[in-house]
């Protein structure tokens, strides 16, 4: 029910704030979308949307972050590996 | 970064997972508190990676599920009307009510249909000055936005043939009364990042300080929920109980402003039944005054309709995390998604109705 898509913007239409409305982009299939609730959206921007309705703008820097994660914790882990030779639990499963 | 598929690999997964099982060492209850995030649990096997001591409890964030009997009953009268053309989102139109659904009343020749936004039945209306259009307005934070816009568009454009009946519910007034509960098994919680989109997560420090669980806000995705659950059991772990956000390329702690100014605006907090779990103050959204010519209770008169809801359910139970759906008598015999008694077997994102479907059998319904 809380089901929520991102989609990139791809045109925006209207001038008053309160009824600025997108075409959004979901995997080629195009959508309309009230945009209001976004007023820093733009062209090209990605944006999660709920029943026709823009939530958020969501934010690419933030978005890399797991995988930076991920990509340290790998790098620890072979650290672990290599030097907890000793515990079976440590190495790779 | 198209912000789907990349959170959906799968040796990403197993490497969470892999951390997950290097902190576990003890048993953790963790509930996740949207039914999206229940539903791609079950979908992606995700607590199937999770090591034995671990267990997901599934929340009530089913809006569907938790609209009470009563709310429905005041749909089915309203969609009957000849006058009126009834629009809901599609998963409401099975919702059993004591004696029909809305699928049934359509067949019967009520003029029931399926919307995608609540901004079509605004411009459905527009388009039928001569007929009342009403919305079922279901759903969270996440949705009482749109709603909001719906109902705010309607006045500006002076549609009097307008209206919507609501029934919106709020997360966290739920969440305390979960925890509030003395038999509460919950010692964490994965917080529905959607909602948090809308609301930010401001009101969750003091649930987290008062009841001593860490609340971390999530995403959908299969590597949102690892990454939420490994962030819950390091709080556990080390004895904290805070909020942090997992889900921070959508959600910023204060939420999305112009979208709680737009709830504000034509909303006002109600007390509100939920299916199964009964009446929680403060935890609805209902019309405020202003803006009292949408309701569709006061128009059509059924503002004062009360109905008990059956005894035989135990979802109230299931929701707390006390019983798992097959633990219940009636499960699979006299409840299932066809005729379902209540709450979690209503929806597909219901906790009874996924196990249901996807843990019937007793040698997988173990864990």
């Amino acid at each position: 029910m809380c089901l929520a898509i991102p989609g990139k913007i791809e045109s925006i239409s209207g001038d008053d704030p309160m009824s600025r409305m997108g075409k959004i982009n979901f995997g080629g299939i195009l959508k309309e979308a009230c945009l209001a609730c976004v007023p820093e959206a733009k062209i090209g921007d990605y944006v999660i949307v709920h029943v026709g309705f823009a939530l958020s703008r969501l934010d690419e820097e933030e978005a890399h972050k797991v995988f930076d994660y991920l990509k340290q914790m790998e790098e620890l882990g072979e650290l672990e590996d290599k030097g907890g030779g000793a515990s079976p639990s440590r190495g790779k499963t | 970064m198209k912000y789907l598929d990349e959170y959906r690999d799968a040796e990403h997964a197993q490497q969470l997972a892999r951390k997950i099982h290097r902190l576990t060492t003890r048993p953790w209850n963790i509930m996740e508190v949207c039914g999206g995030q229940t539903h791609a649990i079950v979908k992606f096997g995700i607590d199937e990676l999770l090591p034995k001591p671990i267990t997901l409890i599934h929340g009530p964030g089913c809006p569907v599920c938790v609209t009470p009997l009563e709310m429905i009953d005041k749909a089915l009268e309203i969609a009957a009307r000849p006058d009126v053309i009834f629009t809901s989102f599609g998963d409401m139109l099975r919702v059993p009510g004591s004696t029909t659904d809305l699928l049934s009343v359509k067949a019967r020749g009520g003029d029931v249909r399926i919307v995608y936004s609540p901004l079509d039945a605004v411009k459905l209306a527009e388009q039928n000055p001569a007929r009342e259009v009403v919305f079922f307005g279901v759903g969270f934070e996440t949705t009482a936005p749109a709603t909001a816009m719906a109902v705010y568009q309607a006045a500006q454009k002076k549609l009097k043939s307008f209206s919507i009946l609501a029934s919106h519910v709020l997360v966290p007034p739920a969440m305390e009364a979960l925890l509030s509960s003395p038999n509460c098994k919950v010692q964490g919680f994965l917080a529905a990042g959607h909602v948090c989109t809308v609301m930010g997560y401001k009101e969750y420090p003091p649930i987290a300080a008062k009841y001593h669980v860490p609340i971390v806000v999530t995403g959908f995705e299969p590597l949102d929920i690892l990454q939420g659950v490994l962030m819950v059991v390091q709080q556990l772990e080390s004895g904290r109980a805070e909020v942090e956000n997992q889900y921070t390329r959508s959600v910023r702690r204060e939420g999305n402003q112009p979208a709680q100014e737009l709830i504000r605006r034509v909303f006002k907090v109600v007390p509100r039944k939920w299916r199964g779990v009964g009446e929680i103050p403060q935890s609805g959204l209902g019309l405020n005054d202003a803006y009292a010519a949408f309701d569709a209770e006061r128009k059509f008169g059924v503002a004062e309709h009360r109905v008990e809801e059956p005894t035989e359910c135990l979802s109230g139970l299931v929701l707390q995390g006390q019983i798992k759906p097959h633990e219940c008598p009636a499960f699979g015999t006299r409840c299932t998604p066809e005729h379902p008694l209540g709450a979690t077997m209503v929806s597909s994102e219901g906790a009874c109705a996924a196990y249901y479907r996807y843990r019937r059998q007793p040698a997988v319904a173990g864990k």
